[in-house]
């Protein structure tokens, strides 16, 4: 089982559009997807048509009291299901700083789902926190989001320096660039020159349009209902880079 | 419940296409709703089984399933689960029937042959039913429109054993997380009308559809203790030759070698049946057909023989030291070559007017059998003729010593095998407990006469077999030498039985094992 996680410390630069469009397809190439929306504003559930709910809340998942994957609904798609969000998630850093080894205990908590499942994403909510640095530590590749302007890829080589400080399990770092608007000359001058200058960005990058705004008026991904859209074929290759990268086998 | 999901029978015509819809619309208050799934697949199913239905006895079922241009296997559990699942290979339109019957070593290797090897053995496999299945798959829906089950209705026409339609069954799975409301939704649909539960499997389905009763027991013949003798002897006979057969047509094709060893078993318990019915039957009854069945016993005996080789060569060739594989082929295939001749003759004894003319008149006379004569009662001969093969047993067994001669063992196992088939013969008139333990006493001392005389036999014919291929100029030097290290491994394994033989009857002769099948009797009889 890979962990992969979207992350970004900022909010609104397709972190959940980038998990549920992976989600689908991984799900779709026959892999077993669990995807879980830690972000209490519950976006990823939503889509899927699925209560933010979690009977007993973060408190005890986070504390084990009731198992992980009793809280698990499957989405309308085969293989992919989904650990729904839950409003108390918001309080996701208090109820691990209460637990032993708070920045392991995702990746404690994931472990018994490692038969059940090829792959995990993580949809993080934006912040930096007790909650990012666990998932920081559980995952086997980081997908982050950025909009191509020179302060994200700032942000970008800090959170690559703070992750090769790791002791032991360091994750992976692809970074992409996302709601590229073609109408700004920055844009797509960084979105064209960096990919090819570092090897920690992905060659695919999703550009801004409106059709993946749609996704939460079909409440589906766009690669479902839009599948040969402009978005859909970067997303198949943001897959498939994702894919390689976390060195994913092929499909039980 | 089968599998996770919950099934239905939908009544009305099985022809005419389903809508569960009605049953779950706001017009039944219903707050789910329905909506089809992708179009409808065509699906070709055949059912495969041993002759004797060892799958389907041991909760298993084996289907292959017929996609559009590809097949596969599919073993599932007597709740439905999916245990295993292998390519079929290329499917073949409406010929996938064509390629069986078969041996399990056609299957590709996998965990679907392993889980199969312990259950099938030795036996072909070979399609029980087949049907073409017309799957619609629909999702419902809650308010949300979110999936939260998953509906699929198959409406099958069963093609074989017989044209039939099957009522359409209708299964439904929660999507995980959401059991509570695919609940709901079962409690709604078994009551609305023309829907009720269902169990049993798509196979079930296509046998009752069909009008056939699955997996049906044969040989066992129920009898009471105050039944006339003769109407006893009669009916279990009559069973014996029934059991004959079923089992010429699978011998003739020789689909395996199971229909010719259970065709020998009914041969010899007929055999049996007719020395030791005594007077129950007509005196020329006994003289006149058991000299038949003789006939066909030895026409059996040669191809039978050659199976035991067979079967038994690679555990008889594993243990050589000093020879190779490919010093033991030409022994192979000359057991293989003499095989094919042998079985020639047997199909043609079988295919004979001899052996029809004894069918038919065998048949014919049981039915004549009237029991002239209320006495004795079945219990009273059978406890009779048990009792003698007791003593006859017993006797033949404590003569023999360390100096006794392969004769005297092979006199006892004789004797063994006629209590034996008393035992199972009239099986039904005892309690099914004290039978068993009975008989599992018997078994363990038969066990190891068996060895010892099979080691006996085959050793010898080893020489004889080696003779004949020496002056067909068809065995190098290493494959005779190989032979005779075979030779050599027998009367080893022969030495091992014969050294296990006292302890093994000791047991058997024991008092407390004898006062079991003494009291076997008497309780019957009384």
């Amino acid at each position: 089982m890979k962990i992969l996680a979207t992350y970004n410390i900022k909010g609104g630069v397709g972190k959940t559009a980038t998990a549920v469009n992976l989600g689908f397809l991984a799900a779709k190439d026959g892999y077993r997807v669990l995807l879980w929306d830690l972000d209490p504003q519950g976006a990823a559930s939503f889509l899927f048509r699925i209560k933010p709910r979690v009977k007993g809340g973060g408190q005890a998942l986070i504390h084990g009291t009731r198992p992980v994957d009793g809280a698990i609904k499957g989405t309308d798609f085969d293989n992919l299901d989904l650990l729904p969000a839950d409003f108390t998630y918001r309080n996701l850093d208090l109820m691990l700083d209460e637990a032993k080894r708070p920045d392991r205990r995702l990746a404690r908590l994931l472990a018994p789902l490692k038969s059940e499942y090829d792959l995990v994403i993580l949809d993080c909510p934006p912040s930096i926190s007790l909650l990012s640095e666990s998932v920081l530590h559980a995952a086997d590749l980081l997908l982050v989001p950025l909009i191509p302007t020179t302060l994200s890829v700032r942000t970008l080589d800090q959170l690559t320096e703070f992750v090769g400080g790791f002791n032991g399990h360091q994750p992976q770092v692809l970074a992409f660039f996302s709601m590229i608007d073609r109408r700004k000359r920055l844009h797509t001058q960084i979105a064209q020159d960096l990919p090819a200058q570092r090897p920690d960005f992905a060659a695919a990058a999703i550009p801004a349009l409106s059709v993946i705004e749609q996704m939460s008026v079909h409440r589906a991904p766009v690669t479902v209902f839009s599948p040969r859209s402009q978005a859909s074929r970067q997303y198949a290759s943001l897959w498939q880079e994702a894919k390689e990268r976390a060195k994913l086998g092929e499909p039980g | 419940m089968r599998n996770g999901s919950i099934e239905f029978v939908l009544d009305g015509d099985p022809g005419a296409r389903p809508d569960v819809g009605r049953a779950v619309s706001s017009d039944t208050g219903s707050t789910f709703s329905i909506s089809d799934d992708g179009p409808a697949r065509r699906v070709r199913r055949t059912w495969l089984d041993t002759f004797d239905w060892r799958l389907y006895r041991a909760g298993l079922a084996l289907e292959q399933v017929g996609h559009p241009g590809r097949s596969e296997l599919v073993l599932t559990g007597r709740d439905g689960e999916r245990l295993a699942v292998a390519q079929a290979g290329a499917a073949n339109g409406s010929d996938d029937r064509a390629r069986w019957p078969a041996l399990l070593g056609a299957l590709p290797p996998g965990p679907l042959r392993e889980l199969l090897e312990p259950v099938v053995g030795v036996r072909a496999l070979a399609p029980v039913a087949t049907a073409t299945s017309q799957v619609r798959r629909q999702r419902v829906l809650n308010s949300d429109a979110k999936t939260v089950a998953r509906l699929e209705i198959d409406q099958m026409s069963v093609t074989y054993p017989a044209k039939a339609k099957a009522a359409p069954r209708l299964a439904v799975s929660a999507v995980r997380g959401y059991q509570a409301q695919a609940s709901r939704l079962g409690a709604e649909l078994a009551a609305a009308p023309g829907i009720r539960l269902g169990s049993g499997s798509a196979l079930d389905a296509a046998l009752a559809a069909a009008g056939i009763e699955p997996a049906p027991r044969a040989g066992d013949i129920q009898l009471n203790a105050g039944m006339p003798a003769a109407a006893a002897m009669a009916a279990i006979l009559t069973g014996l030759l029934d059991a004959v057969e079923d089992n010429v047509r699978g011998t003739i094709r020789d689909i395996d070698t199971e229909f010719l060893h259970d065709l020998r078993v009914a041969v010899r318990r007929t055999r049996s049946a007719l020395k030791l019915a005594g007077r129950a039957l007509p005196a020329e009854l006994a003289s006149r057909y058991g000299h038949e069945f003789k006939w066909l016993g030895d026409l059996t005996t040669p191809t039978r023989d050659l199976d035991v080789y067979l079967l038994g060569f690679e555990q008889m060739t594993a243990g050589l030291v000093g020879a190779s594989s490919e010093d033991v082929s030409p022994f192979r295939h000359y057991l293989e070559r003499t095989r094919t001749t042998a079985h020639r003759e047997l199909a043609r004894g079988l295919r004979s007017a001899r052996f029809a003319r004894l069918r038919r008149q065998w048949r014919a006379e049981l039915a004549s059998v009237r029991a002239v004569r209320k006495r004795p009662a079945v219990a009273d001969l059978a406890g009779r003729r048990i009792a003698v093969a007791q003593r006859r047993a017993l006797r033949a067994g404590q003569h023999i010593t360390a100096a006794s001669p392969a004769g005297e063992l092979h006199y006892l196992r004789k004797r063994c095998k006629e209590l034996r088939y008393l035992l199972e013969m009239f099986g039904s008139l005892y309690d099914q407990e004290q039978r068993w333990q009975a008989v599992r006493e018997l078994k363990a001392l038969q066990d190891c006469l068996g060895a010892f005389q099979d080691a006996e036999v085959q050793r010898e014919e080893i020489h004889a077999f080696a003779d004949r291929m020496l002056a067909e100029r068809s065995a190098p030097a290493a494959t005779l030498l190989a032979m005779g290290e075979i030779a050599a491994d027998l009367a080893r394994e022969q030495r091992k039985a014969r050294m296990e033989f006292d302890e093994r009857f000791a047991a058997f002769a024991g008092p407390a094992s004898q006062a079991r099948l003494t009291a076997l009797t008497q309780a019957a009889a009384t």
